[in-house]
């Protein structure tokens, strides 16, 4: 598991939005195109804690960010995990 | 234990290869009809050098047919089976939780081992991958008492709600819990049974321990014959629910029969291996009778254990002979597990309809497979061999042991 200090994968900035939306569908089986950004998991998406556990953990897997639980906590909606993966892949690109 | 509380059963349910429902289950276990495949649980064929082919399996079996993507990511089989079972029963009892006292009402269930499907299918990932981690579907996925629990937030069930675990005698030391619980006055009803899902890993497991039948066949499972070497390993699930005989009453509900004895001990003896002259099983079998307070000559019909093993069926035998002396040449003895495979933790819920169809229906099923009786057991001893026979049941006797040396026995009347 990557610890806060690691590098994010090499990823497209531009492609994180329609990532988080795939891992979304699949891992909670429902469309695609049900998922907007201002979706929240918990209460648009029927997601319980559980499903934001693996969710969680499928993220830092494919993206390579660590979330921690503050953060999580801190979480509602798509937008909010897609600005953040965003924010710590800017921070992580060479200046 | 209080006299007044009566304890009886309000509602049935089964799935299993050889019947979806109580009606198609009795059908074909009274006709003597086997479901056996030789194929594994993904529907490929058996390999020709394993040296069990053959096993009682749901191979065509779709979750989504009965479940949501949802429930399906939280439930391995055991627990889909089991709630496929506590529906019919739920339904067949016509239980309505908005009408009832959900306080009183719990749930109890027997498996033998649990999520087996969930912990293969994670550990091939764990030790296969770099990255170590686990979902967090995993736990509550493999857990052997998730199904009440389940069950328990389905319906806001607020009573007693936990998994017995006694390896084959698993779901009858669940229904004797419940009865239990339900004669001293903790609960009113509980949605009992007992459930059980094939694995890979276990199937080798009973392999190596030369417990399975090496025939490759419908005649594979022959408990009491003298040419039977193992048993046949099922999977599937039965509920039972039991309720108070007042409270059901009370609310007119359709009433199978009463259970009128209970009856545990253990053999203190070996691991996996019965006691050759059966102690323990006869020491289970008279407490019941002690507890029902009758002579073992009232008994009309028993549900033996017998999976097919070269030691288990004389064991049971013997001990059966020791608890009932010279009535064990009126009693009419079965072993439904020639038909229905071995279904470990759901042995004692599936036999326990067993017995009340067999009540219902004053119809012994036979012991399909008994073709030539094993030499050692008493010939005057009704084993029921080929064909069902009729009879007049009125108490029934089934008889559950499990490794470990745990054994249950449980007695039903008709009302």
């Amino acid at each position: 598991m990557s610890d806060q200090n690691s590098k994010i994968k090499d990823i497209d900035i531009k492609e994180v939005e329609s990532k988080v939306k795939k891992i979304i569908a699949e891992k909670l089986g429902i469309d695609e195109a049900e998922i907007k950004n201002d979706s929240s998991f918990i209460e648009d998406l029927g997601a319980d804690s559980l499903d934001t556990v693996e969710l969680v953990m499928e993220f830092e897997n494919v993206f390579g960010v660590t979330v921690s639980d503050d953060i999580v906590e801190s979480i509602n909606t798509v937008g909010d995990i897609i600005e953040y993966i965003k924010k710590r892949a800017e921070e992580t690109e060479p200046k | 234990m209080s006299k007044d509380r009566r304890v009886v059963i309000t509602g049935l349910g089964i799935f299993t290869p050889n019947g979806e429902n109580p009606n198609d289950f009795w059908k074909n276990i009274s006709n003597g009809k086997s479901a056996f495949q030789s194929k594994y649980k993904d529907g490929t064929p058996i390999l020709k050098e394993d040296p069990s082919r053959i096993g009682s399996m749901l191979v065509d079996y779709d979750p989504s047919k009965y479940f949501s993507f949802k429930e399906i990511k939280r439930l391995d089989y055991f627990a889909q089976y089991g709630l496929i079972t506590a529906k019919q029963a739920i339904e067949d009892a016509s239980l309505d939780f908005e009408k009832i006292d959900c306080k009183r009402v719990g749930s109890i269930w027997g498996t033998g081992i649990g999520g087996g499907n969930i912990f293969e299918q994670t550990s091939r990932k764990f030790y296969g991958e770099p990255s170590k981690a686990v979902s967090p579907f995993f736990v509550p996925m493999l857990i052997s008492d998730i199904l009440p629990g389940h069950l328990s937030i389905k319906h806001g069930l607020m009573g007693p709600t936990y998994t017995t675990a006694s390896a084959c005698a698993s779901s009858l030391n669940a229904l004797i819990d419940s009865f239990i619980l339900i004669k001293n006055g903790f609960s009113d009803i509980i949605i009992s049974g007992g459930t059980e899902a094939r694995s890979q890993i276990c199937l080798r497991g009973f392999i190596s321990l030369r417990a399975l039948s090496s025939y490759t066949d419908q005649t594979a499972s022959r408990p009491f014959d003298k040419d039977r070497n193992g048993f046949v390993l099922g999977e599937g699930a039965a509920c039972l629910i039991l309720e108070e005989f007042e409270h059901a009453k009370k609310r007119n509900a359709k009433i199978y029969g009463e259970i009128i004895g209970v009856g545990m001990s253990s053999d203190a003896y070996h691991l996996t291996a019965p006691h050759p002259e059966g102690f323990g099983c006869t020491l289970a079998m008279k407490n019941a009778l002690n507890f029902a307070d009758i002579s073992p000559n009232e008994i009309d019909y028993i549900n033996a254990h017998a999976t097919s093993t070269v030691l288990g069926d004389i064991a049971e035998i013997k001990a059966t002979e020791a608890a009932f002396g010279e009535a064990i040449h009126d009693v009419s003895i079965s072993s439904t597990k020639s038909v229905t495979g071995h279904l470990l933790g759901a042995a004692g819920a599936i036999e326990s309809i067993a017995c009340i169809k067999a009540m219902e229906k004053n119809l012994v099923p036979p012991t399909a497979n008994l073709f030539t009786i094993d030499e050692k057991i008493n010939p005057k001893i009704d084993l029921t061999p080929k064909k069902a026979k009729r009879k007049e049941i009125n108490i029934a006797m089934n008889n559950n042991f499990g490794f470990g040396g745990h054994n249950c026995s449980l007695i039903f009347k008709k009302v």
